[in-house]
């Protein structure tokens, strides 16, 4: 099966190379052509127009362009092709993305009597940056330069030069006349100083099974099967090859396995699962995986990050990419927050010109922009893996699809060592309990009283409270939003911490903030760690009345701002694993509470 | 060869379509498949059943019933459904008739293929699903083949082909609203003849009406219908009998047949190969309508 997304405008004629195409192989059938007939006799044209064939919207034939991305399909005595023709109008660039990114190879349509045009160039690098590694050149209307070898000659040296720059590994060209139908499907008469062979039969030997990646084994984690007595984890194979036997470890826990069976669609065993089979795998260890996780080698892993480089292309005119907006990434089978950090330059896809001075992406543009995700996201660099590479961004405003990404390779200093040590060879496994609240809530009594307990009973823990650190990990920060949201976010990665190495982390900290509390509560899930979010909710007028260190009193009397719970709010817990209240009775009683939950399977 | 990792046109096909069937069933909440008894949608069942394996399909078919019905296809239509295990759930146009939500048409060619639509939405709305399987392919018609695999429908049901979300990868966009939902096409990329070579190789059965096998039929407007009880014979037109199979299957009324001698899906395979003439131009008079008559319907919410 070959994919390949064509592109040039309609005065190159693509239309009519692809009807060509698909009415010389007998692709196109008896009434599709007539009805191309009785439109093109309706629009008074003499000929059919073949262009008509791949037009399907009204508004298309209407108007004579094409608006949309449009499948076809043709299957050769040799070979299934799926050409996606992707229009060269308006949202050009949209268009060619949406169709190179999933094609093997790119047609390039050039009209001979103008050469290369700036818009070949642009589709050349599209497809370049879309990883398509083969790339068509057709020299179209060659008989309108008299079928000249001189011509075709300087356009392909043109190409060439400007190809340099590219990351192509196989450039073709190809003098036609699609009106005539030379050397599209048979080989022309007209041009006997061309060697090479009809487009078509390129088309058909060209070789593409070699540009997937069969070395990285990845298998994310797209749906979990559960039966009586089984549980399998099914997915689309992404990179590399996996066999029965094989050891492997589910990343983002760690948790190290072996492969025990892997199945195709309906029970078929397979020996070898390489992309793109959709399997089924069953691992030797009952593991907690779930959808979103990555199974892969142990000496073989992809990047785990939250900093991730791409290059970006913009795809709507309702909106432009701008630093510090929000969107959710959709990546593998995960789909995660992601803030727009920063655009690095937007490039000039006619003169592959940086600008570092932009401060935004439209429509059609493309750039390099840093983002942060919420969670970490487990990846390779899309020259590495199309498929561990690639996300798209979606508007939760209006729930479209606004960007196509393609990550680039992480810098050397910012790469995740991995560990030797998984998670099931500790002694204990660790968690992180959070209590959040007023100050002068009973945060740190009840927090030092579940400590004491846990400790008694010969269970690691460690409390961490909020008050004790501003004195030295926290000591550079104020009481400002953004110092309340980084000492929230430090705390939470020194919790994690502890939990990974098998202790259980008390945290006592007012963090009055919901949304710092959920990313940290979405950095521990992501990372296979239990986080228990304690709400102590003691009313503020109890509170004030305790004070025991004076804070309210200051604040009354104006001595501090942006005290919580005095003029600065607290933002309630949505969905608290526990709640704690004055009622619920001494300290001790609630750190009971506290640990019956803890205790609980 | 498994040694050369590579794999032929069908199992690339049947990979692809049940990724998206496992994306769907993971970020929906209440997917229904489309069944109409017709060999895509037995096709697209017979995927989601090995999409799952050993599991059942985790969602139920939906079957939007004209009331036209060839009795072979309802008969098998409830073998289907009881040999997979899943939920039948059915939304008949007759129940639209007869509270005047719909109105039926009129005339020896009365059909109640756009009535369908009415009836279709009313069924994904009445059972608040959220998305709903189509066995539509591009290479079927050019309005769909400017279809994407998940096809977004607003709160009335509609396509805008103007205003498709673009779709790259392998990563589906399903985001939407409530009252909103999303058409998922997992056959897009498969042709007729991709269809029946895989019939032939996974042994799927069909109605019998998609093999040769003698019948009443009539010629009507560059077609053969088949003599069923809903057909009303015009003035000149007689019925004779003949050896034909259906290419595509839907509403009695406007689904025409073929003259065949094929009775196996081996020598469909070769009948369809040869064919110079799609199945839609062959058999369907709904499409006829004119050459935006596929598009009209899919924007109200059609199939």
């Amino acid at each position: 099966m070959l994919r390949l997304a064509t592109a040039g405008s309609v005065d190159d004629g693509k239309s009519t190379l692809i009807g060509r195409l698909l009415h010389d192989s007998k692709a196109i059938f008896a009434d599709q052509l007539a009805a191309v007939e009785r439109t093109s006799r309706a629009r008074g044209e003499d000929e059919p127009n073949l262009a008509l064939l791949t037009d399907g919207l009204r508004a298309e034939r209407e108007q004579g362009i094409t608006i949309d991305v449009a499948y076809r399909y043709l299957v050769t005595p040799k070979r299934k092709i799926i050409i996606a023709d992707t229009p060269g109008h308006v949202q050009y660039t949209r268009n060619m993305v949406t169709g190179a990114s999933t094609a093997d190879l790119a047609l390039i349509l050039v009209d001979a009597r103008k050469g290369i045009v700036e818009q070949s160039r642009r589709h050349a690098f599209i497809a370049s940056l879309l990883g398509v590694s083969h790339l068509v050149l057709c020299v179209n209307k060659m008989d309108l330069v008299d079928w000249s070898a001189e011509r075709f000659a300087e356009i392909r040296e043109e190409f060439r030069r400007f190809a340099m720059k590219l990351t192509v590994t196989d450039l073709a060209f190809v003098p036609v006349s699609a009106l005539h139908g030379d050397n599209v499907v048979q080989r022309s008469a007209n041009m006997p100083w061309y060697e090479g062979t009809s487009l078509l039969h390129h088309l058909e030997e060209v070789h593409v099974a070699s540009d997937r990646n069969l070395i990285d084994a990845r298998l994310p984690v797209q749906y979990v099967i559960r039966a009586q007595g089984f549980r399998g984890y099914a997915g689309t194979v992404a990179g590399g090859v996996l066999k029965p036997g094989d050891e492997v470890v589910v990343l983002p826990a760690g948790f190290p396995s072996r492969i025990r069976e892997i199945w195709g669609p309906g029970g078929e065993p397979v020996d070898e699962a390489f992309p793109p089979q959709a399997v089924t795998v069953r691992l030797d260890d009952e593991l907690d995986v779930a959808r979103g996780d990555l199974i892969c080698r142990p000496h073989n892993r992809p990047h785990v990050g939250q900093d991730i480089d791409a290059m970006v292309c913009w795809l709507t005119e309702r909106s432009t990419l701008t630093p510090g907006a929000r969107y959710t990434m959709r990546h593998t089978t995960r789909s995660v927050r992601a803030q727009v950090h920063d655009l690095t330059y937007r490039i000039d896809v006619n003169t592959l010109h940086r600008d570092e001075a932009a401060e935004s992406l439209s429509l059609n543009e493309i750039g390099r922009v840093r983002l942060r995700t919420q969670a970490p996201l487990l990846f390779d660099s899309y020259r590495r893996n199309r498929s561990t590479g690639s996300f798209i961004l979606v508007d939760d405003a209006t729930n479209n699809t606004v960007a196509a990404g393609m990550i680039t390779e992480p810098s050397a200093s910012v790469v995740w060592h991995p560990t030797a040590v998984g998670r099931a060879d500790r002694a204990t496994r660790g968690m992180t309990v959070w209590l959040t609240g007023l100050s002068a809530s009973g945060k740190s009594t009840v927090a030092a009283e579940l400590e004491r307990r846990l400790v008694l009973a010969g269970r690691p823990a460690y409390r961490l409270d909020g008050d004790n650190l501003r004195h030295g990990l926290n000591a550079g920060l104020g009481f400002s939003p953004q110092d309340r949201a980084e000492n929230v976010r430090r705390v939470g990665e020194v919790a994690q911490l502890f939990a990974v190495a098998g202790l259980v982390a008390v945290v006592s900290l007012i963090s009055p903030y919901r949304a710092d509390r959920d990313l940290v509560r979405a950095r521990h899930v992501a990372a296979g760690l239990d986080f228990l979010e304690v709400f102590v909710d003691t009313p503020v007028d109890v509170c004030e009345a305790r004070d025991p260190k004076g804070m309210y009193a200051r604040a009354r009397a104006g001595e501090i701002t942006g005290f919580t719970g005095v003029d600065d709010p607290y933002e309630v817990p949505a969905e608290p694993a526990l709640v704690l209240r004055p009622e619920d009775g001494d300290p001790a009683a609630m750190a009971a509470k506290v640990l019956a939950l803890l205790d609980r399977p | 060869m498994t040694t050369a990792y590579e794999l032929s046109p069908v199992r690339a096909l049947e990979a692809e379509s049940v990724h998206v069937l496992r994306e769907v069933a993971a970020t929906f909440e209440r997917p229904a498949l489309l069944f109409s008894g017709g060999k895509d949608s037995v096709v697209l069942l017979h995927l989601a059943a090995k999409a799952f394996w050993p599991a059942p399909v985790p969602f139920p078919v939906l079957h939007v019933d004209t009331g036209h019905n060839f009795d072979e296809v309802l008969e098998f239509r409830d073998r289907a459904v009881a040999r997979f295990g899943v939920r039948l759930v059915v939304a008949a146009v007759q129940d639209d008739i007869d509270a005047g939500r719909a109105v039926e048409e009129t005339g020896p060619r009365a059909s109640r293929n756009r009535l369908q639509t009415i009836t279709l939405l009313r069924g994904i709305a009445e059972n608040g699903f959220d998305a709903a399987f189509g066995g539509a392919r591009r290479d079927e018609e050019k309005a769909r083949a400017k279809e994407r695999v998940f096809s977004f429908r607003d709160e009335y049901g509609q396509w805008d082909p103007r205003n498709q979300r673009p779709e790259l990868w392998n990563l589906y966009n399903g985001a939407h609203r409530k009252g909103e939902h999303i058409r998922v096409f997992p056959l897009s990329n498969w042709t007729e003849l991709d269809i029946w070579r895989y019939i032939a190789a996974e042994r799927i059965e069909l109605p019998s009406l998609y093999y040769a096998h003698r019948r009443p039929v009539v010629h009507r407007d560059g077609m053969l219908l088949a003599r069923t009880r809903f057909i009303t014979l015009l003035e000149g037109e007689e019925s004779f009998e003949a050896s034909v199979r259906f290419r595509t299957v839907g509403d009695a009324t406007c689904t025409g047949c073929v003259e065949s001698t094929a009775t196996t899906a081996e020598s469909v395979i070769t009948e369809v190969a040869a064919s110079r003439i799609t199945e839609r131009g062959a058999t369907r008079a709904d499409d006829r309508i004119s050459e935006a008559g596929m598009e009209d319907r899919k924007k109200e919410g059609y199939f």
